[in-house]
């Protein structure tokens, strides 16, 4: 029972580290950015595959991918916000306009990310073992990658949230998400810092992507599933708020782990319905503003 | 003077609709059955299309439950398809989407108009899995059958369906609702304030247009053979009528209608043949409609309709000009 007990609490906490870093970067695209990527979850995807073909063929370890991989998804997501969501921000004239068109236009980038990959990778399900050796603790027995994926996720998360909070272009970033035009009077420039906030977002999807590459297998239409979730976290936690999307990550994961013990095919149900209650209940989220 | 050319304009658009309204009826006489399918699929996206810009058109709430209640007209198909005739079948199916709406309105309505979006997002993967855990856990089945009905008869029932919606949108344009659905659009707290009750009136919009997107199912269902939770509730056909009305333009009733032609024209031709490529285009035209086409295709046609009447206006006026200043650009 104790034992048992361990194993959901452990396997949450692993899920949960993998949502919270999704979740944050999904909250730096919506909560700063106000894009509401629904493609969120393709570079997700991009960064799984990215890091296989890089093991398959090159044989590169993934935790050296790792250092690969953000910054070509950053510079990948800072691109597409200067040349497209930029132009719908001048055509739309900001506000809830842009919220609806943004996040239609990442619609259909999902669309041609999702397919761009199925005729590059084909549609089958891939996988590679990697630090696949089994580790007890305490009774429970978990594959080595998941540790290490929990692990970087961690660390990446801490060392994102101690930019954001210690230096000045963190400033200027947590400046932006409260009132844009100010930030911009202040002389942020906010064109960079909104292009860069999106880039940071992906570079996580792309990062998250990496270390879920290592324990689960991969293929083109995974994206959908984690966007959902990211949504969920980033509501769960608060819009814009770092650390609530850092700790709704492993509340849903924790509560996912839990579902899953007793009825394994209700765990997007489970969260669908929390996310019902809490846009009914408390639709700012635990930490939001 | 406008309103004049307004009525003769208006006169041609009749005869013209009742035209083709001629044809389509007599159409089953000398076509071939594939035909007729083809043409069910387009009026099916039509529908869906026209019923979704019927309720986000003028709010700006964009939902994406299409496909939740599409699903749910096709599961009323093949759940009571066996044993109640298929007008009462398609009328329930209409009804069952029409009271989901209604609960997911007054749940979600309230709130901002992102959240609704995301949550009905949501609702399309929340009835799907509800559905597979209680078709693997209770009933131990996969999947249903459904009976198959002669193809004429889909055909008509789906050009009725089409002409109620066709009519109910025109009429709801033209009421005072539909200038309320509009103010919502614009400012929804001044809608409020001058006395339209906001919530009830997107409640009711949004539920009504699902109930024909719910018939819909209810109809194409007969289709399909064979259908389970995966293949009702595709998130395709979520997104389907969102793009179709962005590249139509959803400023004219006939926008989204153009626009779903194409589109359901443009899948039958290349879905079986090269589905990623199909799949790609749609989302490179939709990027591109957001970015390029903010009212959409007859917004472009009406903007290169006035840049040529302007050329027109401007060369009269030109020639007008050159008459009167001419002494002042010889001093230039």
């Amino acid at each position: 029972m104790v034992i048992e007990i361990i194993d959901i609490f452990l396997s949450g906490l692993l899920m949960g580290g993998i949502y919270a870093l999704i979740a944050v970067g999904l909250s730096m695209q919506y909560g700063v950015a106000r894009v509401l990527n629904v493609s969120h979850g393709e570079f997700i995807m991009l960064g799984a595959f990215f890091t296989w073909s890089l093991y398959t063929y090159c044989n590169i370890n993934p935790l050296l991918t790792l250092v690969i991989c953000g910054p070509v998804m950053l510079l990948i997501g800072f691109v597409l916000h200067k040349t497209l969501y930029r132009s719908i921000r001048i055509s739309s004239g900001g506000g809830a306009a842009f919220e609806g068109n943004s996040m239609l236009a990442s619609f259909g980038l999902l669309f041609v990310i999702q397919n761009m990959a199925i005729l590059i990778w084909g549609a089958s399900i891939k996988g590679y073992s990697y630090l696949a050796f089994p580790v007890n603790m305490g009774g429970v027995i978990f594959p080595a990658n998941r540790l290490v994926t929990l692990l970087f996720a961690v660390i990446i998360s801490v060392a994102f949230y101690l930019f954001l909070a210690r230096t000045r272009l963190g400033k200027a970033i947590r400046a932006a998400a409260q009132d844009p035009d100010a930030a911009g009077l202040m002389g942020v420039n906010i064109n960079q810092v909104l292009a860069l906030c999106f880039g940071l977002g992906a570079m996580m999807a792309g990062l998250a992507g990496t270390l879920l590459s290592m324990s689960f297998r991969v293929q083109p239409t995974m994206g959908l599933e984690y966007t959902l979730i990211a949504i969920i976290v980033v509501v769960l936690g608060g819009l814009g708020s770092i650390p609530g999307s850092f700790i709704g990550g492993f509340i849903l994961g924790l509560i996912g782990s839990i579902v899953s013990a007793i009825e394994p095919s209700l765990s997007l149900v489970a969260y669908y319905m929390l996310f019902m209650i809490l846009l009914l209940v408390k639709p700012t989220g635990i930490l939001g503003r | 003077m406008n309103k004049v050319a307004f009525t003769s304009r208006n006169l041609y658009l009749q005869v013209l609709l009742i035209l083709v309204l001629i044809l389509l009826v007599a159409l089953p006489f000398y076509t071939s059955a594939y035909n007729i399918m083809l043409l069910c699929n387009i009026l099916m996206y039509i529908i869906i299309t026209v019923s979704w810009v019927l309720f986000s058109g003028p709010t700006g709430y964009i939902s994406l439950a299409s496909a939740a209640f599409f699903g749910v007209g096709i599961y009323t198909s093949a759940v009571l398809g066996q044993s109640l005739p298929l007008p009462l079948v398609i009328i329930i199916g209409g009804l069952f989407s029409f009271f989901l709406a209604l609960l997911v309105g007054v749940i979600t309505l309230r709130l901002r108009g992102m959240y609704f979006s995301i949550f009905t997002f949501g609702l399309v993967e929340l009835v799907k899995h509800f559905l597979l855990w209680w078709e693997i856990t209770k009933t131990n089945t996969r999947g249903r059958f459904v009976i198959l009905v002669n193809y004429i008869h889909v055909f008509y029932i789906m050009l009725a369906i089409f002409l109620v919606l066709l009519l109910i949108a025109y009429l709801i344009r033209r009421s005072k609702y539909g200038l309320a659905l509009q103010s919502i659009g614009e400012y929804e707290e001044a809608a409020a304030h001058i006395g339209i009750n906001v919530t009830l009136l997107k409640v009711v919009t949004f539920a009504v247009s699902s109930f024909f997107i719910g018939t819909v199912g209810a109809v194409m269902a007969t289709r399909w053979t064979y259908i389970d939770p995966v293949i009702a509730f595709d998130p395709f056909y979520s997104f389907m009528p969102v793009l179709m009305a962005i590249f139509g333009g959803m400023g004219q009733l006939y926008g989204p209608v153009i626009g779903a032609a194409i589109f359901a024209y443009l899948e039958e031709a290349l879905i079986t043949r090269f589905p990623y490529h199909y799949m790609l285009i749609f989302g490179i035209i939709m990027v591109v409609s957001i970015l390029y086409l903010p009212e959409g295709l007859i917004g472009l046609l009406q903007k290169l309709w006035k840049i040529i009447n302007s050329g027109r206006l401007a060369v009269y006026r030109e020639k007008r000009q050159k008459r009167g200043t001419g002494r002042e650009q010889e001093n230039a």
